[in-house]
């Protein structure tokens, strides 16, 4: 049996579906409305209004990124220490937020947050002052890291619980305190699941459209909403590609950064 | 000691966290009002009329059959897939890979707009078609990253074996190999599955006007006024993920203990 | 006499409804070479642990010379452990493995350097400084474990079988390499394994375990040649244990025959166990011997023969140079030099016996 038959529907599909279509995106980018060569789209990113909203991306899925990061490792490190018998049945409890629909996961936030939201309920009847976050960046970073600290906590879970016992046993052995090894050993072995985490985190978290449109209404703008509308309302595909372009250098950054620190490919999700 | 009372209350905090908004939704579901800001009495109205509600319920079933047939496409596609890249050259096999991951690499939008692209240019109808082909592409991805590793741990030994006891290539395939790759495999479906229920923003860009998948018919609601109806979902698909984890989990830990077990006698 | 450098005085230590052991009394002399031997589970590890500090006695103390140690941890005991999976950090180089220690204790540079340097020296691995610990073999790993624990300088170097995943001939050279480090430390060692011919070649003293319960202690030759129950003569070596009744003092019937033997004190007609080693059963004519019987198979073993030999209902063990076929007809007779008289166990778990050294 050719073997080499079988991976043609393979070959095939992915050329027809992520190849082209990725070349189709490089194509628009480059191209303006009379199909001649032009830098204009890239270079829109730098007028005043794209500026701001990659700018504002920037800062907020850094924030994110940064918040998911710290709430995420005392969590994950909690868990990998667990008794087995509780072990998966509480990474479970954890984990499970993030099988719920997304939508409906941001939908909820805006219940909490809104003007006459729950949250501003419970306010009003102990009359304290309303909590205004709804419509603003805070709102978009609570809703990001609502979202993706699943997202951190399991890469990070992942790569503790790969830690030999013995191997921290050795360094208490050789003479470090709980702080040496931790600084030592364990954080640089669970390197390859922070850096996983931190991937999986900014990468949505830059290009999100949907936390900002819920949460921000429709006065914040992320890149990820310009790039969007230009698709959706404006009909603008050159601009879309153009700016979906320079993100994609900065997610290429990214893996790079990843692929050097996580050579063996430990802090895959699975 | 205050270590151990730290570490528990931090666990409570992020559970608090994670669960508050849940929860509010699932109490919110029995709300007899529609506002948020009052507490009308206990009513299961909003269930019903859920159930009546036939554009949520064609929705409903637009997502499974989507979320079926794309996970079990992608299966097919990606297990092919790895057992022809098992036989390659290391590069051609790298190269492969390195495609099949882009789609997961790449952020979602990006993704979605390139199959958009593709579709105008083909000048296809947008609809169910288009919006299965593209949760074929992302799915095949993550079939792969299941099947791949079990092909890496099969034991040449034992196809050798099947055939020196007289099975054609065909038999020791579907006898011996076959069955050794089943849990990736079926891993790599129920990922593919899920992937494709949770989508938005993919199927967000490749969707035609008349068709809609839970997600995106959220998205619309959303944006004209809440429906409670939707918090009544919500509740529905948290209670179904929750036994669903909960029976995986009972599996796992049955399978566990008849192992151990077995081991001690 | 030498120092007590370990005691371990009543020791208990439970894992849930599992206990693992029962008030154990056990002490280690200074700069001896002291093996824990036993099957798994009988709490050889466990006791390493304890003296290591990574566990705590549910019940009593560990002294340190004078000190109690008990709750002491790990990081401040003056001793050091390999470990059976060698535990090396695999995010560091081997210069980095070995220099952890030393660098926990401030020590300088140009100090590091040295140490290191004589370390890698002593285990024959110099200029291993910059690899990194998964590009070595399983034995190089064992040997910078070794390395990277006696560079700390410690009194006592705890050993949970280190052996164990390397092949025959490996093992065998790091049995030798390992007495000749003990030697040049001049330190005290704490070996554990199951491996009972590793424990005879390397050790001063054997403490032989099981459920929990020191078997018996002695030197290599006192346990081989000397075990003083059914556990410990079937645990080492390979032995022929036969129930028997002792007369009278250096006189014992087995099989039907009485024998002269060298044990006293145990009575008259009291039951017994007698172990014979293999290479003790001499076999000849069978005219005018004690017991005759019948060869029932011969395996060439390249340093001896292994026969069995029928004789009186029992199977007799035999290592031999000397080959004799089956279904030949064979004399047996022991020196009574080599019957070893073995008490019945008394209880179902054979409780310990304390030796006076």
């Amino acid at each position: 049996m050719n073997k080499k038959t079988f991976i043609t529907p393979y070959v095939l599909w992915s050329t027809a579906f992520i190849i082209i279509p990725l070349c189709m995106v490089f194509y628009y980018g480059f191209i303006d409305d009379t199909g001649a060569f032009t830098l204009q789209n890239i270079l829109a990113i730098s007028s005043r209004e794209h500026q701001k909203a990659f700018f504002l991306s920037l800062i907020l899925s850094f924030i994110s990124t940064i918040i998911c990061l710290v709430l995420a490792y005392p969590l994950a490190m909690l868990l990998a220490n667990m008794n087995v018998n509780q072990n998966s049945f509480i990474v479970m409890i954890f984990i499970l937020p993030m099988w719920m629909n997304f939508l409906l996961r941001t939908l909820a936030w805006q219940t909490l947050l809104e003007r006459n939201g729950v949250i501003n309920s419970i306010l009003s009847v102990f009359h304290l002052p309303k909590l205004m976050i709804i419509n603003t960046p805070y709102a978009i970073i609570l809703g990001m890291v609502y979202n993706f600290l699943p997202f951190m906590v399991l890469p990070i879970y992942n790569s503790l619980i790969k830690i030999d016992d013995s191997v921290i046993n050795a360094a208490k052995d050789l003479g470090a305190n709980s702080l040496q090894t931790f600084l030592k050993v364990i954080l640089p072995l669970s390197l390859p699941g922070v850096i996983s985490g931190i991937t999986m985190v900014f990468v949505p978290a830059l290009t999100t459209f949907v936390i900002s449109d819920l949460l921000g209404g429709s006065k914040i703008l992320l890149i990820g909403n310009v790039i969007e509308q230009a698709f959706t309302q404006a009909s603008n595909w050159q601009l879309g590609s153009g700016l979906s372009l320079v993100l994609m250098i900065f997610i290429i950054v990214s893996m790079i950064f990843s692929a050097v620190f996580d050579k063996d490919g430990e802090g895959n999700l699975i | 000691m205050i270590r151990k009372i730290t570490s528990k209350l931090y666990i409570i905090c992020i559970f608090i966290f994670l669960y508050a908004p849940i929860a509010t939704l699932i109490v919110l579901s029995f709300n007899d009002s529609k506002t948020r800001a009052k507490w009308g009495g206990f009513s299961i109205k909003w269930y019903i009329r859920l159930f009546q509600d036939e554009v949520i319920l064609q929705a409903l079933s637009n997502t499974l059959i989507l979320a079926f047939s794309s996970a079990l496409i992608a299966t097919i596609i990606g297990t092919i897939a790895c057992i022809a890249m098992d036989g390659m050259k290391k590069r051609t096999r790298l190269l492969l890979l390195g495609i099949a991951n882009i789609p997961m690499l790449n952020a979602d939008i990006v993704t979605g707009i390139s199959l958009m692209l593709i579709f105008i240019t083909l000048k296809s109808d947008f609809g169910f078609t288009t919006i299965l082909l593209a949760h074929i592409t992302f799915n095949i991805p993550f079939v792969i990253l299941s099947v791949m590793p079990k092909i890496k741990q099969l034991n040449p030994s034992t196809y050798e074996a099947a055939l020196d006891l007289g099975a054609s290539h065909l038999q020791a395939f579907f006898k011996v190999v076959f069955p050794d790759l089943l849990p990736g495999i079926l891993t790599g479906f129920l990922m593919a599955f899920t992937m494709s229920l949770d989508d938005f923003i993919i199927t967000h860009f490749t969707k035609g006007p008349g068709v809609d998948t839970l997600s995106t018919k959220i998205y619309t609601e959303v944006k004209k006024g809440i429906k409670p109806e939707m918090y009544a979902l919500s509740s529905i698909i948290f209670v179904a993920v929750l036994l669903l984890l909960l029976f995986s989990n009972k599996k796992n830990s049955i399978r566990k203990n008849k192992s151990q077990t077995q081991k001690i006698a | 006499m030498s120092t007590k450098i370990i005691d371990l005085v009543n020791i208990s230590k439970s894992y849930g409804n599992h206990c693992v052991l029962d008030k154990l009394d056990l002490y280690i002399r200074e700069n001896e070479f002291l093996t824990l031997l036993g099957p798994s589970g009988c709490g050889k590890t466990t006791t390493l642990r304890i003296i290591g500090g990574f566990e705590n006695p549910d019940d009593g103390k560990v002294m340190f010379y004078d000190s109690d140690i008990t709750h002491l941890p790990p990081n401040k005991r003056q001793l050091n452990t390999v470990f059976q999976k060698y535990a090396l950090f695999t995010h560091m180089n081997i210069y980095e493995n070995i220099a952890f220690g030393l660098k926990i204790k401030n020590k300088s540079q140009a100090y590091i350097q040295d140490k290191i340097k004589y370390a890698l020296k002593l285990v024959g691995l110099d200029g291993f400084e910059k690899r990194m610990p998964d590009s070595l073999s399983g034995g190089q790993q064992q040997r910078i474990a070794i390395a990277r624990a006696i560079v700390n300088e410690p009194k006592i170097l705890l050993l949970d079988e280190p052996l164990g995943a390397l092949d025959l001939k490996l093992r065998q050279d790091m049995q030798y390499e390992l007495i000749r480090l003990k030697n040049e430390l001049g330190i005290t060692f704490v070996y554990v394994t199951h491996d009972q011919e590793e424990a005879l070649t390397m050790s001063d003293t054997i403490v032989v375990m099981n459920q929990g319960y020191i078997q018996q202690i002695g030197t290599p030759e006192d346990i081989y040649n000397e075990p003083e129950n059914a556990f410990v003569a079937d645990f080492i070596g390979e032995s022929n244990i036969i129930p028997s009744v002792m007369v009278q003092d250096e006189l014992v019937e087995f099989l039907g025959v009485k024998w002269a033997c060298v044990d006293k004190d145990f009575g008259e007609n009291t039951p017994v166990d007698v172990v014979i080693r293999p290479e003790d059963v001499l076999l000849g004519s069978p005219q005018g011997a004690k017991m005759t019987g019948v060869v029932s198979h011969v395996i060439f073993k390249g340093v001896h023969y292994e026969m069995e030999v029928q004789a009186n209902g029992f199977e007799w063990l035999i290592h031999s140079t000397k080959m004799f076929s089956v279904g030949e007809m064979v004399g047996i007779s022991v020196d009574p030099f080599n019957i070893q008289i073995m008490n019945k166990p008394l209880s179902k778990d054979e409780e310990a016996t304390i030796i006076d050294e």
